[in-house]
């Protein structure tokens, strides 16, 4: 190798710090997301930051770098002649080989972090609210699951309760859902409650007890950075901490036949007092006596 | 031990003219082309069949076609742009075409075999395309085909799906097999494996992806046949079967599938741009290195596509680091392109335009892939059209911009005439822009709440959706030009000659179009396929 | 018989060969005579035959371990007419290999003898799997057991009809003035690597399925 000239030195440094305070802008400035309405949306927007600044870095600096040589290095008419016999070069080599591995290893290692702290790494099975409902799935077993026993004793995955220490204003709200074509159903096994609309007050952690009796459907909350699968025959869960009120839509995000893009629900956060007032009004021990 | 005579070999055996396309020709160069036309059509019938999908969804309401139409629709698109477009063009077009030459052969080593894999192609997509028309219903369950919904749709369209399927996987075991015998075994004497242009080890390595990952496909749809036939309970969980297991198995193939489709995609540019730059390929060994870790992690990643199917922490986990890391060997690959372009001449011609474009573009589909690999991103954006984003970033801004710089590259040689470069030059603006107009507002429907699969959407997205529709229309215009040239240059381009690009690679050394066996005599031993700027007695120095 | 093969041209070939020893270090060796990568082009095949096992295996497994067994059904199955199975099948593999050496030998008659010893242990095999099938409690359909048990013996069962018919057709061409002779035996070479494989593929799959 030949040796660097400080003037190149000096222009690759400002060039690179350049390209990095770019990306970091655009990844924190440029809103790319919904609305943050759960306790994990905005931990999920700060994953989100972090890779498309990195992402945004990696792109442009890979598109001027090409862009450059395309024009810095075309060919001009009637030059015939061939470009520098370089084959290879160890150093450079090596160091784009380490870069991405630091970059992927950084990444990994946060979202990693990142999904710890929204309960992703949950042993499902073993976790006591679970025992609870496990027991308590008399609306299920009607739903006419063939496996329904089998399945009863397992949870398959989803994200257990472990983001819900932030907010422990209150116990566990489980709610049972089951997704059938083309609806969710939710049942609340504490008031009995049965409804087609998802209603959670804001700061009470939820867990959704999820299952469907024909296909696999898919819970989705945009607002909420959430998703879980819905199986037939294996249980999943899905916990969450709404934080702001309003009505957001949820969207079956697994193909489930003819209607499944009309597969959609609403959530409605209220605040804790009108929750209480909506449980009030829709449970049956209210209407009966 | 005697050696056939080369004239009955092909010579007298088989039809000669045009008529040889349609015949069942044991000629590498024939069944090369073959694949190349026969997959081109399968692209315009995938593209019409792309073209109402984004038709129906310019609007939010479903009014276009039926719903379940729809999903025939989007089932038909994903199976024949991945098994009748991608994988015989990358693979079975230009590997057939080029990989002999690559070693110094004069034919593949099973031409009948390779036939064989070839005329599976034609009757599997007839089959697949008629399954709307013959069963009454095609298969609307995805390309994924997951059951349980595989299994409760109308099941003569889903059986004729999986039959064909069967047989396309067939053909690409067999490709497989015939590339690795090929290049391992009947390398020209005294020719060594660092030696070979690059495109070989790629297609070594998909060889290598075919044949450990699409048997699995193969015994699975087999078992889900069962399933909807026999009514056996693998899969349903009625009878006490169990999806997820589906979904493993049919990811085991599918994974690797992607690096079918693209690695390939990455010998070919690998071969344009030093021609194109005048320069050496940059970092051979490495090049190769990457290749083959591709191919390792390519097989131990494929739960990345189930991170919300209710699979175990851990293995969410485990699958996230696997999956970040390829992009260290890939990165090593684009490094070294842009390094190969460094200090070189570069022409910036039809072939070069589409080969950076799909640096671009792959680049950008690399890093959106990277970040779905993220579990915790991926709960998010799994099953919306983030994803539909990501993968046409890279199958069509990656694959397919380089099946058209391929296009560019090797028709003179397919043809002994050049296509025309403006032509090419608008073929190139327009697929650019229809491209990128069509897939990036995909990124953000998918971050917002669309999910993919739908005939009817929120109407909130209705803008930027039909900016991707207006972004598919470009596409489809694009290829008039395209059409237009091929068309008029066969018939009275400008004659390219043996060798217009001055490359080195031996395919080259020839003449265009090359003879029966190749070589008139003896096979040239290139051992240097990329030492440009290195002989300085080259008759275009003398000129400089 | 070359027909198939491609040509190398066949004034580099002689010339070459000395220099490709010299030259060639890479991992394989120059081809010697055509059966060489047709073998090999076979031993792909069956890596990729074997990858459909193991997805089989794989699925079979992961039932096992995740899904809770269903009523009616079990893991225990009859182990003695299987067991002797398992015997006759390794023993045909000797039986084979045997052939092939009798084959190389030049001892055409011999290699038919051992060739059809072969054969008639594939075929008892087959009839102790039929009469398994027979015996047993439950159908294809019956539970998730029962449907993996049916699919893996009966597609390694399809493996051991097409074996017993590749060695009937080798045993034919084993004849005087067949396409079978001491120097050319590319046919029962491959038909022998063949068997093996499912013969490997069954030991496998006892272990996995009877004894496990
Ligand atoms: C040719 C096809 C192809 C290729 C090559 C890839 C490549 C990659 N894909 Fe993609 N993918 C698909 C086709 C492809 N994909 C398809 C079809 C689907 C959807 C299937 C379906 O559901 O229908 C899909 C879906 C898909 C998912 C599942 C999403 C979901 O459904 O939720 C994931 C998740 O991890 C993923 C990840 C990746 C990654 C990490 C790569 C990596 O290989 C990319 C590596 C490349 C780079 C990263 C760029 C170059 C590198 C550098 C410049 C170095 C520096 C970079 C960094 C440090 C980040 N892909
Ligand atoms: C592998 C390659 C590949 C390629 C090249 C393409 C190319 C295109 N794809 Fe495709 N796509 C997939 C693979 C591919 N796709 C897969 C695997 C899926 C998932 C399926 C699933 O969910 O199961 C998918 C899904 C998919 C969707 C999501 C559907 C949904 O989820 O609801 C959309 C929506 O915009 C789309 C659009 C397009 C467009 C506009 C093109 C364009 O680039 C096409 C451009 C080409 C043309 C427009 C052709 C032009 C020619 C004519 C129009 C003339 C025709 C004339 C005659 C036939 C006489 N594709
Ligand atoms: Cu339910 Cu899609
Ligand atoms: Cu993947």
């Amino acid at each position: 190798m030949c040796t660097v000239p400080i003037r190149t030195v000096l222009t690759v440094i400002t060039a690179t710090t350049a390209l990095v305070l770019t990306g970091l802008w655009v990844g924190y400035n440029v809103n790319m997301l919904p609305l943050d309405a759960s306790s994990n949306a905005p931990t999920y927007d700060a994953l989100f930051k972090v890779l498309f600044s990195i992402g945004m870095v990696l792109f442009l600096g890979i598109v001027i770098l090409l862009v450059y040589s395309l024009f810095r290095f075309r060919r001009r008419s009637g030059d015939l002649s061939d470009g520098l016999a370089i084959e290879g070069n160890l150093p450079l080599e090596i160091v784009w080989t380490a870069i991405p591995a630091i970059v992927v290893l950084f990444v990994g290692i946060y979202s990693y972090d990142i999904y710890e702290r929204m309960g992703g790494m949950v042993a499902l099975n073993d976790h006591s609210a679970m025992a609870h409902t496990a027991m308590d799935h008399s609306a299920m077993d009607h739903s006419g699951m063939a496996s329904g026993e089998v399945s009863q004793a397992r949870v398959w995955g989803g994200i257990g309760g472990a983001g819900m220490d932030a907010a422990p204003t209150g116990a566990v709200l489980p709610v049972e859902v089951t997704a059938m074509q083309f609806a969710f159903i939710f049942h609340y096994p504490d008031a009995n409650i049965t409804s087609g609309e998802l209603h959670v007050p804001t700061g009470q952690p939820v867990e959704l007890h999820m299952e469907a009796r024909d296909v696999i459907h898919a819970f989705w909350v945009p607002q909420f950075r959430l998703k879980q699968d819905v199986i037939p025959g294996q249980p999943t869960v899905l916990s969450f901490t709404a934080t702001k009120a309003g009505s957001y839509p949820i969207v079956c995000a697994e193909l489930c036949g003819p209607y499944h893009g009309g597969m959609r629900s609403t959530v409605v956060v209220h605040e804790p007092e009108a929750y209480a007032t909506w449980l009030q009004q829709n449970s049956p021990a209210s209407t009966t006596t | 031990m005697t050696l056939a005579n080369p004239s009955d070999f092909n010579g007298n055996l088989q039809p000669q003219g045009w008529l040889r396309y349609f015949s069942f020709s044991l000629d590498h160069k024939v069944i090369g082309l073959q694949y190349l036309v026969c997959g081109f059509i399968f692209y315009l019938i995938g593209g019409a069949l792309a073209g109402a999908i984004r038709t129906e969804l310019a609007t939010p309401l479903s009014d276009f076609m039926p719903r379940d139409t729809y999903n025939e629709v989007l089932t038909l698109h994903g199976t024949v742009m991945i098994f009748l477009w991608i994988v015989p063009v990358v693979n079975g077009a230009f590997g057939n075409y080029l990989i002999p030459f690559y070693v110094g052969a004069r034919d593949m080593a099973f031409p009948r075999l390779n036939a064989v894999a070839f005329w599976l192609i034609p009757p599997a997509g007839i089959l697949l395309i008629s399954s709307y028309f013959i069963a009454g219903a095609a298969a609307q369950s995805g390309w994924t085909a997951y059951p349980p919904l595989s299994l409760t749709t109308p099941a003569a369209g889903q059986v004729v799906w999986i039959l064909s399927v069967l047989l396309l996987g067939g053909s690409s075991i067999f490709g497989g097999i015939n590339f690795i015998a090929t290049i391992l075994k009947l390398r020209r004497p005294g020719l060594k494996l660092m030696q070979l242009p690059m495109y070989c080890w790629a297609m070594l390595g998909t060889s290598i992806l075919v044949v450990l990952s699409t048997p699995v496909l193969a015994g699975t749809l087999i078992l889900l046949s069962f399933d909807i036939i026999a009514h056996t309970g693998f899969f349903n969980p009625a009878l006490g079967g169990n999806v997820v297991v589906y979904q493993h198995l049919f990811w085991f193939y599918s994974h690797p599938a992607v690096y079918i489709m693209v690695l390939p995609a990455f010998g070919l540019v690998s071969e344009i741009l030093p021609v194109h730059a005048r320069k050496p390929l940059f970092g051979y060994t490495t090049m190769v290195y990457s290749i083959m870790a591709i191919v390792f992690l390519g097989l131990i990643v494929w739960a990345h596509h189930m991170f919300t199917s209710g699979t175990p922490p851990w293995m969410r986990l485990f699958f996230t680091i696997a999956t970040s890391f390829i992009a260290v060997p890939t990165g090593i690959k684009f490094f070294n392109w842009l390094a190969t372009l460094w200090g070189g001449k570069i022409a910036l011609n039809s072939a070069m335009l589409f080969s950076c474009a799909f640096i671009v573009n792959f680049v950008f589909g690399g890093i959106t892939g990277v970040a779905l690999a993220q579990v915790p991103f991926d709960i998010h954006v799994h099953d919306t059209y983030f994803v539909v984003g990501h993968f046409h970033y890279i199958v069509y801004g990656g694959t397919v911009f380089v099946i058209f710089a391929s296009l560019y590259h090797w028709y003179p040689k397919f043809t002994g005439r050049m296509l025309n470069e403006d032509l090419g030059r608008l073929h190139f603006l327009l697929t650019f822009i229809g491209f990128n107009l069509c897939f990036a507002p995909q990124h953000w429907l998918g971050l917002n709440g669309m999910p993919r699969r739908v005939a009817e959407y929120d109407p909130t997205f209705t803008t930027l959706n039909q900016v991707s529709s207006v972004g598919a229309l470009l596409m489809a215009i694009s290829t008039i030009p395209l059409l237009i040239n091929v068309v008029v240059t066969a018939l009275n381009g400008k004659v390219a000659g043996d060798n217009p690009w001055n490359a080195l690679t031996p395919e080259w050394l020839t003449s265009s179009p090359p003879p029966v066996e190749n070589w008139i005599g003896e096979a040239p031993l290139v051992t240097e396929p990329y030492g440009y700027g290195q002989h300085q007695d080259q008759p275009q120095e003398v000129q400089a | 018989m070359t027909s198939t093969a491609p040509l190398q041209d066949p004034g580099s070939l002689a010339a070459d060969k000395a220099v490709d020893q010299a030259v060639d270090h890479a991992t394989d060796h120059a081809t010697e005579g055509h059966g060489d990568f047709r073998l090999f082009g076979l031993a792909t095949f069956l890596v990729a035959d074997g990858m459909t096992f193991a997805g089989f295996f794989a699925a079979y497994l992961t039932f096992r371990a995740v899904n809770p067994l269903q009523e009616g059904s079990t893991y225990e199955l009859e182990l003695l007419l299987p067991t002797i199975n398992t015997v006759l099948l390794i023993i045909s593999s000797f039986t084979f290999h045997r052939a092939g050496k009798e084959c190389r030998g030049g001892n055409l008659a011999a290699t038919r003898l051992w060739l059809a010893i072969t054969g008639g242990l594939g075929v008892a095999f087959l009839a102790g799997q039929m009469i398994e099938y027979f015996s047993l409690p439950f159908g294809l359909t019956d539970n998730l057991f029962a449907s993996t048990f049916y699919a893996l013996t009966g597609f390694h069962g399809l493996h051991v009809t097409l074996g017993v018919i590749c060695i009937a057709i080798v045993a034919l061409q084993a004849r005087k003035g067949g396409r079978i002779s001491a120097s050319d035996h590319f046919g029962l070479e491959a038909a022998e690597l063949y068997w093996h494989f499912v013969d490997g593929i069954w030991v496998v799959l006892y272990g996995i399925l009877y004894l496990l």
